[in-house]
């Protein structure tokens, strides 16, 4: 029974329409409401989503995402790495978490190998990550504004964003795919000019944010956009597993940070900012104010930045520096051997979630013995929070499926891995 | 059970998993209430093969915990916990499209991630890690020759 009308369920020839006709409500198939092809290269899907749209008028009766065309096979890929050599891989999931992602997985490895991390490197790293925190959300500040047609928040934002993205070279020497944080601590120490950027940086910024709000947030423009678009109650966020400011704009205050603490997050003090309409607007806000938070843990962190190591000494799995190599064998013969055949990780699985700027970030680590992993299994927020997607989606106009799709903020680099 | 780095991973039966699940979610003290993770291992050649791994999170509590499903290879089939945990939804097609691993009661089980027509599961041990050689002037058409598509 094919229909002529439906010929957009059908890209490929090896699909049938029997397969793929629950998708869409029996009205499609009589012809009364209309399939509609949206993306994948789409400038509003923030990658390559592709949705299939039902729609009667304008109006959205079913949305159903299509993922996978940014598949690149990472879980596989890194089977055949060794662990340190598989960091570098987690700077491609999600490409705009860079540094936050190396942290979830290099915590990973440091409970798998059970290792124990230096203040300073804890305090770096916690920095650094907030400063991600802030540059990912600036991302998502400036997309969601411009899918709104706000055109200067855009601009405004990868202004501030291109001097966090300094400091990040000035540290790893990459803007973007920076594999800093290594097992038992970073791959060299933080710059002298280091502290004094990120000074500048948190000095300027609060006045910055201020600006951005005037620009949106009692805008009757944008307010008219996004209040009551999307939404979607406590309960439902919880059984839909949402996490992060998706989960905390609907009025739960659930941050990893704070309900797991990991590289000393304990002893930072901060608020974690809670919805409570669980719409655009809300996830909207909570970034905003994430961003504050997150330059108070700046604050905290510089203020009490300790000195002395900035990596572990625990020499079976941190390569010794580099002036030791010249005066002692035994650090020449464990450098060999670390970079030859890396380090054993021992029999056994961990589960460390982490919170990236979009919710949980969950790695699934099982070692064999040997120095490679023998699964490695990301659990990406974006994946977890797209699939919601549809719930949010039923009954809206297809314009404000732009601003649904952008307030979930989903990178599809960390949906297809 | 087991416990590895103070980790808690509690093996369960795949007739149990449901009402595991369930009793988890539902006990008041316990309040297990956000499923964090689904996900698998093939252990290939061993047996039995596959391990289904949950990873549930008690929001109340703040605490993590693991429960791991064995499942023999020829046999990979257990029920769905999409009734329970609407999120699993997806995370059981990863796993289905990545592993084979079917889950009964499932209302939309398809691949997710790879295309629809693809042959084989990606992340079984026994499925080759394929790499396509690059085409340099000096290996063009030795490459060329290999292709098993028309040639551009």
């Amino acid at each position: 029974m094919k229909s002529r009308t439906n010929s957009v369920l059908e890209p490929h020839l090896e699909v049938s329409f029997e397969e793929l006709k629950h998708l869409v409500s029996e009205r499609a198939i009589k012809g009364e409401t209309m399939v509609l092809n949206m993306g994948p290269q789409h400038p509003s899907t923030h990658g390559v989503l592709r949705l299939l749209l039902e729609l009667d008028g304008e109006t959205i009766v079913r949305c159903n995402p299509d993922i996978g065309f940014l598949h690149t096979g990472i879980e596989k890929n890194m089977e055949v790495k060794r662990y340190e050599q598989a960091i570098v891989m987690t700077d491609r999931m999600d490409y705009l978490n860079t540094l936050g992602n190396n942290l979830g997985f290099v915590l990973t490895i440091e409970k798998l190998i059970d290792i124990d991390v230096p203040k300073r490197a804890q305090v770096i790293r916690v920095i650094l990550a907030e400063l991600q925190r802030i540059a990912s959300h600036l991302i998502f500040l400036a997309s969601h504004a411009l899918d709104l047609a706000a055109q200067s928040v855009f601009l405004y934002c990868f202004r501030e964003r291109e001097i966090i993205l300094d400091i990040f070279e000035m540290c790893s020497g990459a803007r973007m795919m920076t594999s800093y944080f290594r097992p038992g601590g970073l791959w060299r120490d933080i710059p002298e000019e280091f502290e004094g950027a990120v000074r500048e940086f948190i000095e300027m910024f609060p006045s910055r944010i201020q600006q951005y709000e005037d620009l949106l947030t009692k805008n009757p423009l944008y307010i008219d956009r996004t209040r009551g678009i999307g939404s979607i109650s406590r309960e439902d966020a919880l059984r839909w597993g949402l996490s992060g400011p998706a989960l905390r704009a609907a009025g739960e205050p659930f941050d990893l940070r704070r309900a797991v603490p990991y590289s000393g997050y304990e002893r930072y003090d901060f608020e974690i900012p809670v919805g409570s309409q669980g719409d655009t607007y809300d996830r909207y806000y909570m970034r905003i104010a994430e961003m504050r938070q997150s330059l108070r843990i700046i604050h905290q962190a510089m203020d009490k930045l300790p000195g002395g190591p900035w990596r572990s000494d625990n020499r079976k799995f941190v390569p010794p520096p580099r002036s030791e190599l010249g005066r002692s064998m035994e650090a020449v013969i464990h450098h060999f051997k670390l970079w030859t055949e890396g380090f054993p990780a021992p029999e056994g699985a961990v589960y460390v979630g982490v919170e990236s700027p979009r919710g949980e970030l969950g790695c699934y680590l099982v070692g064999d013995g040997g120095p490679y992993p023998y699964r490695v299994h990301f659990q990406t927020p974006s994946f977890s929070n797209l699939q919601v997607l549809p719930v949010l989606a039923e009954g809206c106009l297809v314009a404000d499926l732009v601003a649904i799709i952008s307030s979930l903020d989903p990178i599809l680099g960390d949906v297809d891995r | 059970m087991e416990s590895f780095r103070k980790q808690i991973t509690v093996v369960v039966d795949r007739d149990t998993i449901v009402s595991a699940c369930e009793i988890l979610r539902d006990t008041s003290d316990l309040a297990y209430n956000r499923l964090a993770s689904v996900t698998a291992v093939d252990y290939w050649p061993k047996e039995p093969r596959f391990a289904v791994i949950y990873q549930l999170f008690s929001i109340p509590k703040a605490e993590y915990l693991r429960m791991s499903v064995p499942l023999q290879g020829n046999d990979a089939i257990l029920p769905t916990i999409e009734g329970l945990y609407a999120n699993a939804n997806w995370l059981e097609r990863e796993v289905f499209d990545m592993f084979g691993i079917t889950f009964t009661g499932h209302s939309d089980l398809r691949r997710i991630l790879m295309p629809h027509e693809w042959e084989g599961h990606p992340l079984r041990k026994d499925y080759p890690l394929g790499v396509e050689e690059i085409q340099f002037s000096f290996n063009f058409d030795e490459i060329d020759r290999k292709k098993h598509y028309p040639k551009e």
